[in-house]
């Protein structure tokens, strides 16, 4: 097994990690049974994704393909970033070995996860959300 | 960069003193030992002074000793050699959970022809309870197989116990000792096994080359045939360089192992306090004193094995890691399951394995980097923001 330069490069040096405060969209997937756990947080402004970070406990592979998908979204509609698929997060860092093509599905669960939950609060009454 | 490979129980570096041993074997004494002329007997006497050694090492007779391809083809010949060879007397094998995959996988092949196979468990520091071992026995017992030491955790084994009960009960006892020969000292008389495996490769001897030890008197089936050599127990010419780069290992072994043992102790037993009392929420897997010398296993909590593997990698040292993420499987190490750990404490496990080369000034430097690297990977973790907050 070998990662790509593109893996390593985002595994070194992960982009937006971390979590935004008072996200408007979370995603929470995996569990400690695989050994991978990843959550998205994402900021929407008019109908556009400002902002995503990530926290991820996981391989290689499951920090680079998190660190892709925040920078794969942002700026994105949340019509586009619907439609990026984990073929998409995976060719993006050069492809990935065949053993850890689950982790880029990961990722994409991650991110339709997160979009589901801003959906559901925003069609919600922001009862609970108003500050 | 400093490059320090701390992943001896995978493999070990060649002894330069060993590659000196067997260059001539390639170029100069060619010859193939079956063959009656001068070329080949010079050969044949080369091969059989390396049985001599290997065999005096352990307490055997050299005729007692098969020389194989390495450990998985010695663990193979044992478990399937002696199933075969015993199955009008019965077809139950005992072994144990955290054997290597060179054992489980030939004893679910077995299973499949319609052997019945006992797994016996492990306790939390990765030992198997000899009492265990004899309750497993019925009548249909042919063989018992636990290896002498653990290759992930480093437990060592109450092999003698166990050889005693299964000399008792009159059945066969198989020990992998591939861990453990040039380690550990091994007298297979005061350990009570009957076949024992190992492989060149892991005492700074060369790859594809190992020994099974058969107690004379044993009956086997053999797993090669072909040619009469080793009387026709392991057919397929003689790896002669790497015969004679096994024995002079072996005598390499014999002269420094006492020593050896003492330094590798103390390194690790320095790395172990080391990790454990700079990074918060680590803990040791396997037994704190009956492990052997060159073993550092550990469980960091909150972040995944690979991970740090890479990170090692990246500041220039090998090791290895129990995580599922480096198998094909994605399950975790089925021997860090076997002793209790949680999920997530198996795929944040390292394996720290030292050898001859090993310095002290290699054990303060990665005490220097880890704990860096764990704090930059928790930063990223979800599980760790939970906990600790």
């Amino acid at each position: 097994m070998q990662y790509s330069d593109k893996v390593m490069e985002h595994f070194r040096n992960p982009r937006n990690v971390g979590e935004i405060e008072n996200p408007d969209g979370v995603g929470k997937v995996g569990n400690p049974v695989c050994g991978d756990i990843m959550e998205l947080t994402i900021k929407v402004d008019s109908g556009i994704i400002t902002d995503a970070k990530f926290k991820t406990f996981g391989c290689g592979a499951a920090i680079a393909t998190s660190s892709m998908v925040t920078e794969l979204v942002k700026n994105k509609t949340i019509e586009d970033a619907l439609k990026i698929s984990n073929r998409a997060v995976a060719e993006a860092l050069g492809g990935l070995p065949p053993i850890k093509m689950h982790c880029s599905v990961l990722a994409e669960e991650a991110l339709k996860r997160a979009l589901d939950d801003y959906r559901m609060r925003s069609t919600k009454p922001a009862t609970g959300k108003a500050a | 960069m400093k490059k320090i490979y701390l992943d001896n129980a995978a493999t070990t570096p060649t002894d330069t003193r060993v590659l000196q041993a067997m260059l001539p074997y390639f170029t100069e004494v060619y010859g193939n030992p079956s063959s009656l002329h001068a070329f080949g007997q010079e050969a044949k006497h080369a091969i059989e002074d390396a049985r001599y050694g290997i065999a005096a090492f352990i307490g055997a007779k050299p005729e007692e000793i098969i020389f194989t391809s390495g450990g998985t083809e010695s663990n193979n010949c044992a478990i399937k050699g002696i199933a075969y060879a015993r199955r009008e007397k019965g077809n139950h094998i005992i072994t144990s959970k955290i054997e290597h995959h060179a054992i489980l996988e030939p004893c679910h092949s077995l299973e499949k022809q319609g052997f019945e196979i006992t797994c016996i468990p492990a306790d939390k520091h990765g030992l198997v309870d000899p009492a265990d071992v004899e309750k497993a026995i019925t009548e249909k017992t042919i063989l018992i197989s636990i290896m002498h030491a653990n290759n992930e955790i480093g437990t060592i084994q109450p092999i003698a116990e166990i050889g005693k009960i299964a000399r008792g009960k009159g059945v066969y006892f198989h020990t992998d000792a591939v861990q453990t020969l040039g380690h550990l000292p091994i007298d297979v008389n005061d350990l009570n096994v009957d076949i024992l495996s190992a492989s060149g490769h892991k005492l700074h001897g060369p790859k594809g080359v190992g020994i099974l030890y058969v107690r004379k008197g044993v009956r086997m089936h053999p797993f090669m045939h072909g040619g009469d050599q080793e009387k026709g127990r392991r057919a397929s010419t003689h790896n002669v360089p790497g015969i004679v780069g096994f024995g002079k290992a072996v005598e390499l072994a014999k002269a420094e192992m006492g020593k050896e043992i003492e330094q590798l102790t103390f390194l690790r037993d320095k790395l172990i306090k080391g990790i454990i009392s700079t990074i918060g929420f680590t803990r040791l897997n396997g037994h704190p004193t009956q492990r052997l010398p060159n073993n550092v296993n550990v469980s960091i909590s909150y972040v995944e094995g690979e991970s740090m593997l890479l990170n090692l990698d990246m500041e220039g040292i090998a090791c290895s890691t129990g995580s599922a993420c480096t198998s094909s499987s994605l399950e975790p190490s089925h021997v860090l399951m076997a002793i209790g750990l949680p999920h997530e404490l198996a795929h944040g496990s390292l394996r720290f394995t030292l050898g001859r080369p090993t310095s002290e000034d290699d054990i303060v430097y990665v005490l220097a980097v880890l704990p860096a690297i764990v704090g930059k990977l928790r930063s990223m973790s979800p599980l760790y923001k939970k906990e600790v907050k």
